[in-house]
């Protein structure tokens, strides 16, 4: 019951007195809608647009999701990589640190120059901005086995290979799938910064081209499914960290 | 008390760790042997090379000069012979127990190879193993549910599943309470007379290493070389009660006085 008040309760009540508020504050000063329109606009455009609105959002999660998943099957490959050994963490660390301090923005006019407006640099862009994270969470995962563990296996006998198979990437496993809600959240970024600034389909696009045309009420419905989509990407990736790595989690929710 | 042959041999064995300007020698001129059968302590100052000496006789390090032999052969890399327990269990928190001490066997020939037929077989006696060091009940919980004692058991019963010639014990003990550790000394004390296998403990703590061992060596200060070797005469089985005895007490003192001695 107390879960119930916490987690849906109050949540709901807040966000419903939120627009509630936001209504009022338009109506009382009579705010225009080309500059703040309300709820109740919003609402009516999401129904006017209902189509371009949805058609767009599929466009975007497809570029966020194939963005994602190439970040997936990189970043564990470089992560697994790096942690292999010291060597190669030392070599190519630095190179990272560099490679992530570029605002991936600017890489954006670049990726259009070479494979032209459309999807492609979108996908690349949410690529490239979400795959530190992982490979970083994974290399540290499976860098900080502990000594004696190793110790303990290499007296057996242990490859190099038998250790990143029982233990280096198993345990490393909460910190990729504890990096992935970073992780889509960057790649959505990503795709919708790219779709700004060259692309002609997705939920970036679509506000660019409602800016253009003052459509403020559209911007504002764009929005909204910007939320609902980021929402729903990060809430699947937290539940399958969730599932993923139980044993991470040490059974915190014992204690009731 | 009477002990087999020679198992370990260790004759003015050095060790070093690093190159050049950065060497650091951990052990010199260290000279020991110990039998099958026989358990051993060593003793000494931290930082004296205790561990250090562990790596060299399971083969992680090797020797800088001198010769160390396991049962007459020299001893060059990794030998799946020993077993290995650590301070901190250092269990895989995402295996249960029973497979916890499974691990070894997944790696070491010719269980490796037999997992997957065997796998049954392995797991039941994997399970008498922990039974026998009091885990019945506990076998197929995850380590965050065992209590800090019934983690190290269970670390040990991982060293000891392939059956390796010696044993290793790190200061097995030292992260648990006075009342959990005696407990563990009874344990190993059982384990080591039912199994008849040879046993090397480092610990900090004299009294453990008396209650425990046939032959107590101390080290000195880094580089470590052996100062004394204190023959423990006490008969066995040994009851905690020993440890309140006179000549318990005497042991222990006449150890104290050699730690940190130059
Ligand atoms: N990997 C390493 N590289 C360089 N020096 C090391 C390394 N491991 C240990 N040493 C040095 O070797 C010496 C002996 O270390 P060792 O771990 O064997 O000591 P110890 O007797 O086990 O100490 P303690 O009782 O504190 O565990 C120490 O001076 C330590 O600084
Ligand atoms: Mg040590």
């Amino acid at each position: 019951m107390q879960k119930f008040k916490e987690t849906i309760l109050a949540p709901t009540l807040f966000v419903v007195a939120l627009i509630l508020l936001w209504e009022i504050i338009v109506r009382l000063f009579g705010i225009a809608p080309t500059i703040l329109p309300s709820p109740l606009d919003i609402w009516n455009a999401l129904a006017q647009y209902w189509g371009p609105l949805v058609s767009n959002s599929w466009q975007t999660l497809f570029t966020t999701l194939a963005g994602f998943g190439l970040a997936i099957v990189f970043g564990l490959l470089l992560g697994v990589f790096i942690g292999w050994s010291k060597t190669i963490y030392g070599a190519l660390y630095p190179v990272m640190i560099g490679f992530n301090a570029v605002p991936k923005v600017a890489v954006v006019p670049i990726l259009i120059l070479w494979f032209g407006i459309g999807t492609v640099p979108a996908i690349l862009t949410a690529f490239l901005i979400s795959f530190f994270p992982i490979v970083v969470n994974v290399a540290t995962g499976i860098a900080t086995t502990e000594p004696e563990l190793r110790d303990v296996l290499r007296a057996l006998g242990a490859s190099k290979l038998d250790i990143m198979r029982k233990v280096g990437i198993p345990r490393s496993m909460p910190y990729f799938f504890g990096s992935l809600k970073v992780a889509i959240t960057l790649a959505f970024v990503g795709s919708v910064v790219s779709e700004t600034v060259g692309s002609n389909a997705g939920l970036g696009k679509l506000m660019l081209d409602a800016q253009a045309a003052f459509k403020v009420e559209l911007v504002f419905a764009a929005l909204v499914a910007l939320a609902v989509l980021g929402i729903v990407l990060y809430a699947m990736t937290a539940w399958v960290e969730k599932r993923m790595t139980g044993w991470a989690f040490r059974g915190e929710n014992q204690g009731f | 008390m009477q002990h087999g042959e020679a198992l370990v041999e260790l004759s003015n064995v050095s060790m070093v760790y690093g190159q050049g300007a950065n060497a650091v020698k951990a052990v010199d001129n260290l000279t020991l042997t110990v039998h099958k059968g026989e358990f051993i302590a060593v003793v000494g100052p931290s930082g004296c090379g205790k561990s250090s000496m562990m790596k060299l006789i399971s083969g992680l390090m090797p020797v800088a000069s001198g010769s160390l032999k396991l049962e007459g052969k020299p001893i060059a890399g990794p030998i799946n012979k020993v077993g290995m327990a650590f301070q901190a269990s250092n269990l895989l928190p995402w295996r249960t127990a029973v497979d916890n001490v499974l691990l070894p066997l997944e790696i070491v020939q010719p269980h490796r190879s037999q997992m997957r037929s065997k796998r049954a077989e392995y797991r039941d006696k994997a399970r008498a193993l922990l039974e026998s060091v009091g885990l019945k009940g506990f076998t197929e919980k995850f380590p965050w549910q065992l209590s800090g004692g019934m983690q190290q058991r269970t670390s040990i019963c991982r060293a000891l599943i392939h059956e390796p010639e010696i044993l290793m014990l790190d200061e097995p003990f030292g992260a648990l309470d006075a009342f959990t550790r005696e407990e563990l000394w009874c344990m190993m004390r059982d384990l080591h007379a039912q199994k008849q296998i040879t046993a090397m403990l480092v610990t900090h703590d004299l009294r453990e290493a008396v209650f425990l061992c046939d032959t107590v060596y101390v080290m000195s200060d880094r580089p470590g070389k052996i100062v004394k070797v204190q023959k423990v005469d006490l008969p066995r089985p040994r009851d905690l009660d020993v440890t309140y005895t006179a000549h318990f007490q005497e042991l222990v003192q006449e150890l104290r006085s050699y730690i940190g001695r130059h």
